[in-house]
């Protein structure tokens, strides 16, 4: 078994992922959304320096976005394993990150007002823990910056403003407009995660780990599935473009999980994550060895 | 693309319109949102003098202090703008700025007073981190390091050619209320909302 101190070395190093590598699904939209936005123009200008950006931060293991975040983290561990210990070690693992540079000191004492100078405070990260029946352990982040994460909208259904039901459209018709409320302030082209159901809370944090799934999969729930699809091509319809410059790229993909509600309530989280979707993961072994994912 | 040093003077200002790029050099001061507070509240003789015709950057950067005590960039793309909507405009006015850089643009207050002073609002690509940090040569001097930690700090920076889109300009231009306009009556149009 790996000591404490082990552990915080091993999340030391996906946080490093994270903040520095961009995973190819992500890449390979950007580039996607370059080659359709006009040449010369400022969408794709936009995304040419975006593309460059990414180059350097790859090659130079340097924070891609110089807003680390808010860690957000969600660990799996085997039964009997300590949730204490874990994210106890994931804490340490931010200030030792801080400290090299890989983030941002980003927490900031909200009665005092001053910045922990470490990145850590009381909420930050956010660690999720979760017991399976596997032997290993298995990591996923996102660090989620605050432009982006000032974007979050959440609805009550029913809506008279939008003509929004208690229904799949009237989730849809919230998720589009959370898009156009967010104009390009969340570092468009960015990538939606959604949820319906759940309470004020849950319903947030579900949206959140809507961002760990890659953005060329596909839902397993056909309905869900096909809304996904469809908003992905109505958001980019809106043409608010890359940073909000016009254009045709103004979402890469559009995630959407849901969770059980009251019978009174009906609750639209949406998240929106910036392009720099900074997402990483990787299964650890007992033994300490690191399988990275996608 | 067009080279503006700085600092730069009203008329190079004025000739400036939505939509031109342009690359930067010269001397700038970084502030966001306890900075723009701190500026507003009295008048910060020891940082006038890098304001007076010289652009605001609104950043939280990655910093590393050297062993010899200098420090540089290590991250370091725009923050969003909006944050700063209620104050810019005084800001511009109080220390005679010729423009800010950030990104997702600003409101209708601050149009006006760039149009009032005679300044420009610069956008930068968010999250071009790296890009941006390359363009920052040296870090001259801080000031409020303690009091507001390395994201807020008013950081004093040289730049060479820094790149930037000129996205409001002097003459009540706004590409952003332009784009919000069209995407938000497409919404309604999309949604079956219009009146």
């Amino acid at each position: 078994m790996l000591t404490r101190e082990q552990w915080t070395e091993k999340f030391v190093d996906v946080i490093a992922h994270a903040s520095s590598q961009l995973p190819p699904d992500v890449l390979a939209a950007l580039k996607r959304g370059r080659d359709a936005e006009e040449p010369g123009s400022l969408a794709a200008k936009a995304l040419d320096s975006i593309l460059t950006n990414v180059e350097m931060a790859k090659g130079n293991w340097q924070p891609i976005c110089q807003d680390t975040g808010t860690p957000l983290v969600w660990i799996h561990h085997p039964v009997g394993m300590s949730t204490r210990m874990l994210t106890g070690a994931f804490e340490e693992a931010v200030r030792q990150a801080t400290g090299r540079q890989m983030l941002r000191p980003n927490a900031v004492d909200t009665l005092t007002d001053k910045n922990t100078g470490h990145g850590q405070g009381p909420g930050i990260p956010t660690v999720h823990c979760e017991e399976w029946d596997e032997p290993d352990v298995e990591v996923r982040i996102v660090l989620k910056g605050g432009g982006c994460e000032n974007c979050g909208a959440q609805y009550s259904l029913p809506s008279i403003k939008l003509k929004a039901d208690r229904d799949l459209d009237g989730v849809r018709r919230c998720i589009l407009d959370a898009v156009a409320q967010a104009q390009g302030k969340g570092c468009a082209p960015g990538i939606i995660g959604a949820c319906f159901g759940g309470d004020r809370g849950s319903g947030y944090v579900e949206s959140k780990r809507q961002l760990l799934r890659r953005l060329d999969d596909r839902n397993p729930i056909p309905e869900i599935d096909a809304m996904e699809q469809q908003l992905l091509e109505q958001g980019n319809q809106l043409g608010i473009g890359p940073m909000g410059f016009g254009g045709k790229t103004t979402i890469l993909g559009v995630k959407i999980g849901n969770l059980a509600r009251l019978p009174a309530s009906y609750f639209v989280s949406v998240s929106y994550m910036c392009w720099a979707n900074r997402r990483a993961g990787a299964r650890i072994s007992e033994k300490g060895a690191v399988q990275w994912l996608n | 693309m067009a080279k503006l040093s700085l600092p730069c003077d009203e008329a190079q200002i004025r000739g400036l319109k939505v939509g031109d790029f342009l690359e930067l050099s010269g001397r700038m001061i970084t502030g966001r949102d306890a900075a723009h507070h701190w500026l507003l509240h009295g008048f910060r003789e020891e940082v006038a003098s890098f304001l007076k015709d010289s652009v605001i950057y609104h950043v939280g950067p990655v910093v590393k202090k050297h062993e010899d005590g200098h420090y540089t960039f290590v991250a370091a793309g725009p923050t969003t703008s909006a944050r700063e909507e209620p104050f810019q405009a005084d800001v511009i006015g109080k220390y005679g700025l010729r423009g800010v850089i950030g990104k997702g643009g600003m409101g209708p207050k601050t149009l006006k007073g760039l149009q009032e002073h005679g300044a420009v609002y610069l956008h930068a690509v968010g999250g071009t981190a790296q890009v941006l940090a390359q363009a920052v040569v040296k870090v001259e001097q801080v000031f409020q390091l303690k009091e507001f930690g390395v994201p807020e700090a008013l950081w004093v920076i040289q730049v060479k050619d820094f790149p930037v889109v000129v996205t409001m300009d002097s003459h009540g231009s706004s590409l952003h209320a332009e784009v919000e306009k069209a995407s938000k009556a497409k919404l309604e149009q999309m949604l079956g909302l219009s009146a």
